[in-house]
């Protein structure tokens, strides 16, 4: 909301300069979002008046023209506008002026001819976009004044921000009943004046949606020139306000409605047919707005029409067929009152946002139909003329918004705000604002005014009162907390806990968009559904997640491609998943890393070199698995799933319930996505996490027996089927096993591997002799060879 | 009887002239071992007199342990040596890297959160979580937002073709937190939420704390000194606030919260837009009708309600100035966040 400092003081007494305005105004609810001058800095610009234009020796479209300043000898100054013209008085950049934009001004030769300066369009000042020709200045403008003095450019404009509560004070008069309230002055607004009718003409009006249309004020203005030139001051308004001169049937009308807050309306009376009834749209009716946007209309909405159809979409925007011209002599001004729930939504389902929509959504003031037109007669007269008629106003009262009276409570109010403010404090706030105050038993009852659609309950009563006495008068005042303790259940893993144990094991935590590219999901996840975004924001994240990797991958990627050999990225965050219409929201954790197995140093091994592989990452797994309390319940077992090495994934058990997946990434994404080198990821259910603390197990005081074995088996037999076999036999003396070698190659049949197995035995109630050891290890060389075909390598 | 202080004196010059601790005994053995030259010396006392023999072997017995001590001085020098000589061949240059994984860490945005949750959590705020896909009633009905309202302008949802939606912010957790514990509660809820819009300074994902403080007594003063509690011990230092009149559907009276600045101190630069300000939340007085959809007696109890930018507090605590580098996840960048987290 642009508030040009000039037009506020027309309408309240303004004690502070405009940066002070803006800080009391912010601090009460209308933030000032900018501060600027009228126009952008510039200087060397003076008014002066053409003497003569000739046109160029050399250039059809230039002019030669002597230009006088009032005082020295004519300027000569060659100039391209079509307007220039003898005796029009413009704006002269003189030689050294300075221009919006860096452009410095110097003497020049154009054309051959001597140019000492420049004839200034409103463009080139920054003074409008428009850029027909140099400015237009009036007759009376005083030669050789400076022009950001002559049009007072260094006037300030307020950028307010208004909450959408509060379009009362979208207006010139709304900000100034603030400034009153805040000030205690009174409004001294230009008063419009009653005309007297110069005929009797009244255009018939029906409210067919009273509900919708409560109020419908109208005037015909006949045998105005729509072809005058609106006055310079006005058009300067406008532009300060934010808005474009068109006509002076249009400057007017939002002159006033910037000005009061009452959006009005123009028809061209010679295109109405018949009378005009403001009733609801019937399904698809079809015409052609003020924009040239063709809509056919919903059946709630509210439509303006004569009898050859819609004229205009009622509080909204005015139709084509009846619209304004150069042309136009006899116009009907509209000042109407649309209740906000017939607006509300309504433009924007035509894609449309008006100032006048947006002033009916939040609620106009419904006492000022009449008010508006008259000052819009009043500026209309003035310069283009025409003949008003009377102002006819159709209502129905029983419709019009009524304001009754709130109880505000003493007590409420410092309980609420948590300090007392003083009673006629309180009365002398909302007095101010033109509420009615009346004393009531336990307070008072407050009647706002007309105008104020968001005042219903009692808060909205005090925050009035917080927001003109300041929030700052209000103290700090430290709440007692009760000593309560909560329960901190061990079973949930602290999420702290988790993530750092990642980062200690070299991950960098990674936060990527919950909505994906559909197409990498897909590839990915070919057979899990996804939830789509209606209207996402991106075609490559329009999709919800159904599993983190998406995301991390692409953050691989782009990692890989920041010149990044060694990634290692997790991230803990909501999965989507979708199954039978259910979307179940799934806090997941997960991780991809791709690149070296430990970051490029000295002193490592080959075998330390190589890339990360599904055994790296098994590691980090494990070590999240012993941090649950019972590492020996999670199960990884072969699976398969189409973003994985169908021969390196593995479906994560806990307990026997799947938790998650640990593999490497299918080698034809890995093409795909260009990777120099095979991701590995992960995914787990963070709840699956959860601690599940063990008894505590008696150490053994006794000696500890260690025997290694090497078995050569068929590849097809797993390390698991190994371990039952062995933790069988040996029961419960087998303290732990140790795998420290897998061999494959010379020496060994082919489809055959060599495991090294370490055993390691203890009892707990006495010292295992030697002959015990002998037993056990030779129980286990028999069980291996006879059930798994097992060859004991010597 | 050969002259024993010139035998001393020639023991004693080998004893020095020793290299390592194999010479040093082939010396002993020469000089006091059984054939030893001085153990020689005392097999020719036979050959003197009674009288002369114990002054005679009292010398003898003198020159070795002369000769011993001096022995055991070189054993010990050399010992000691080669005690050197080996560390120094053992030398290592301690400027060479340690070896092994790097430490990864913790997004920044993830530091700020776990920073604000242990926080409140001292305060005697419990946390609380909601779904991040909401319906209509939660995300804005239930928040005093019907349809048509302007405010739903201010949130560009994201929807879904059932009418379902990406929460715009964390507030129905407020809903979802009063109807399950009702009152009195204080509860905070972080999590990310989502809006249309993306640019400089939006990012169609983000993170919001919501705080909500239900009870008998809970007042606007209250509110202001947890929100000026809260950012004070965030950011570690004595920042300044001041609270502007608003406007949320589910607060009145509303409220916006600015903290001087903490790059100028509130003196303007161009993080503040040389307001000295920063606007860094919202908050307010529970609006009746959010305690009422929640099933909490308006007149019994009162409450406050804030939300504010997770990700805005971390720009400020980091001094990050582009939103978008906390979801581009360049490990260039979130590398410098690597700290011990709350």
């Amino acid at each position: 909301m642009k508030i040009p400092y000039s037009w506020l003081t027309e309408w309240v007494p303004v004690p502070w300069p405009a940066p002070e305005l803006g800080a009391r105004l912010t601090m009460a609810g209308f933030e000032l979002e900018t501060l600027e001058a009228a126009a952008p800095p510039f200087e060397g610009v003076v008014v002066a008046q053409i003497l003569s234009a000739e046109r160029h020796p050399q250039a059809d479209k230039l002019q030669v023209c002597r230009v006088s300043t009032g005082s020295g000898d004519p300027i000569q100054i060659v100039c391209g506008a079509p307007n220039a013209r003898a005796g029009l008085k413009s704006a002269l950049a003189m030689v050294g002026a300075k221009l919006p934009g860096e452009v410095s001004i110097k003497a020049a030769k154009l054309r051959g001819v001597e140019s000492q300066g420049m004839l200034a369009s409103a463009k080139e000042l920054g003074l409008g976009d428009n850029s027909d020709g140099i400015l237009e200045l009036p007759a009376d403008a005083p030669l050789g004044q400076p022009l950001r003095q002559y049009l007072e450019l260094d006037e300030a404009v307020l950028d307010l921000n208004v909450t959408p509560n509060r379009g009362d004070a979208m207006s010139v008069i709304g900000i100034a009943r603030e400034v009153a309230a805040l000030t205690g002055a009174q409004l001294t607004g230009p008063h419009a004046r009653t005309s007297v009718p110069a005929h009797q003409d009244k255009f018939p009006v029906q409210l067919d949606a009273p509900a919708a249309c409560p109020k419908f004020a109208g005037c015909i203005v006949r045998g105005i020139n729509n072809q005058a030139a609106t006055p310079a001051w006005l058009r300067e308004r406008l532009r300060r306000a934010g808005m474009r001169s068109i006509s002076p049937v249009v400057d007017v009308t939002n002159y006033v409605m910037h000005e009061l807050g009452q959006p009005m309306h123009a028809y061209d009376l010679a295109k109405l047919k018949g009378g005009i009834s403001a009733r609801l749209a019937r399904a698809g009716e079809a015409f052609t707005l003020l924009d040239g946007k063709a809509i056919t209309t919903a059946a709630d909405a509210l439509v303006i029409a004569d009898a050859e159809g819609p004229v205009a979409l009622g509080g909204v925007m005015g139709g084509m067929r009846t619209s304004v011209t150069p042309q136009t002599s006899d116009v009907l001004l509209e000042s109407a009152f649309f209740s906000s729930a017939a607006i509300l939504g309504r433009a924007r389902n035509y894609g449309l946002v008006t100032d006048a929509s947006q002033r009916f959504e939040r609620g106009v003031d419904p006492t000022q139909q009449v008010r508006a037109i008259e000052r819009a007669l009043v500026l209309l007269q003035s310069f283009a003329g025409g003949a008003a008629g009377p102002i006819s106003v159709t209502e129905s009262a029983a419709h019009l918004p009524q304001r009754i009276a709130v109880p505000l409570r003493a007590s409420r109010l410092t309980r609420l705000l948590g300090v007392a403010v003083p009673p006629e404090r309180v009365t002398s706030t909302l007095t101010a604002l033109q509420m009615q105050v009346t004393p009531a038993t336990e307070g008072w009852q407050v009647t706002p005014p007309a105008y104020r659609f968001d005042i219903g309950i009692e808060p909205d009563l005090i925050e009035e009162v917080a927001r003109i006495v300041g929030f700052a008068a209000i103290p700090e005042v430290e709440a007692r907390v009760p000593q309560h303790f909560r329960p901190l259940p061990e079973a949930v893993p602290a999420e702290v806990a988790v993530l750092e144990l990642l980062a200690a094991r070299g991950y960098q935590e990674a936060i990527t968009l919950a909505f994906v590219d559909p197409q990498l999901q897909t590839q990915l996840f070919p057979d899990r559904p996804a939830l789509a975004i209606s209207n996402p924001i991106a075609s490559d994240l329009a999709v919800m997640r159904v599993s983190l990797w998406p995301g991390l991958l692409r953050a691989a990627q782009e990692n890989q491609h920041r010149h990044q050999e060694r990634i290692r990225l997790f991230e803990h965050g909501t999965r989507f998943e979708v199954a039978d219409r259910v979307t179940r929201e799934i806090d997941t954790l997960a991780g991809v890393a791709c690149g070296g197995r430990l970051p490029e140093q000295w002193g490592v091994g080959k075998a330390m070199r190589a890339p990360a592989d599904f055994y790296d990452l098994k590691s980090d797994l494990e070590a999240l698995f012993v941090s649950t309390g019972e590492a020996g319940c999670f199960v990884f077992e072969a699976g398969a799933l189409p973003a994985l090495h169908p021969g390196r994934a593995a479906r994560v058990l806990r307990r026997g319930m799947p938790i998650g997946w640990l593999g490497e990434l299918h080698p034809t994404l890995v093409k795909r996505l260009d990777f120099t080198y095979p991701p590995v990821l992960f995914e787990l259910d963070f709840s699956a996490l959860a601690v599940q603390r063990a008894p505590y197990h008696e150490i053994s005081r006794y000696p500890q027996v260690r025997r290694d074995l090497a078995v050569v088996v068929d590849e097809a037999v797993t390390l698991s089927t190994l371990t039952e076999r062995v933790t069988l036999v040996t029961s419960s003396l087998l303290r732990s096993l140790r795998i420290f070698d897998v061999y494959r190659g010379p020496g060994l049949e082919k489809g055959r591997k060599s495991v090294a197995l370490g055993l390691i035995f203890q009892d707990i109630s006495r010292t295992l002799t030697e002959q015990d050891v002998e037993r056990l290890m030779a129980s286990v060389v028999t069980d291996l060879r006879e059930n798994l075909n097992a060859r004991i390598r010597e | 009887m050969a002259d024993l202080t010139a035998l001393t004196g020639q023991a004693l010059e080998q004893i020095a002239a020793c290299g390592d601790l194999a010479a040093l005994e082939e010396v002993r053995v020469h000089w006091l071992g059984k054939k030893g030259a001085l153990t020689e010396q005392l097999k020719a006392l036979g050959g003197l007199s009674a009288a002369e023999r114990p002054a005679a072997g009292a010398r003898i017995n003198e020159a070795k342990v002369q000769v011993q001590a001096a022995i055991e001085a070189r054993r010990t020098a050399l010992a000691h040596a080669s005690i050197e000589a080996q560390l120094a061949a053992g030398r290592i240059d301690v400027t060479l890297p340690g070896r092994g994984e790097e430490h990864g860490g913790l997004h920044p945005v993830t530091e700020a959160r776990l920073r604000i949750e242990t926080l409140f959590r001292r305060a005697g705020f419990d946390v609380a979580a909601g779904p991040e896909i909401e319906d209509d009633f939660h995300n804005f009905g239930a928040l005093n937002i019907p349809p048509n309202h302007p405010a739903r302008a201010m949130h560009d949802t994201f929807y879904f073709a059932d009418g379902r939606l990406l929460r715009t912010h964390t507030s129905p957790v407020q809903i979802r937190a009063l109807q399950e514990r009702g009152a009195p509660l204080a509860v905070i809820a972080p999590g990310r939420v989502y809006r249309c819009d993306s640019d400089m300074t939006h990012s169609p994902m983000f993170h919001q704390l919501e705080g909500l403080v239900v009870g008998e007594n809970v007042s606007f003063a209250s509110m202001k000194a947890a929100l000026h509690g809260f950012l004070k011990s965030f950011f570690e230092r004595d920042v300044a606030i001041r609270l502007r009149p608003s406007y949320f559907p589910f607060t009145e009276p509303s409220a916006e919260v600015d903290m001087s600045c903490v790059f100028c101190g509130g003196k303007g630069c161009r993080t503040c837009k040389h307001s000295g300000w920063l606007e860094v939340s919202g908050c307010g007085m529970v609006h009746p009708n959010v305690l009422k959809a929640s099933g909490v007696d308006p007149e019994a109890f009162t409450g406050y309600a804030f939300g504010a930018g997770i990700d805005r507090l971390a720009m400020l605590y980091y001094g990050v100035n582009d939103l978008r580098l906390f979801f581009e996840n360049d490990l260039r960048f979130l590398r410098q966040f690597r700290t011990f987290s709350a």
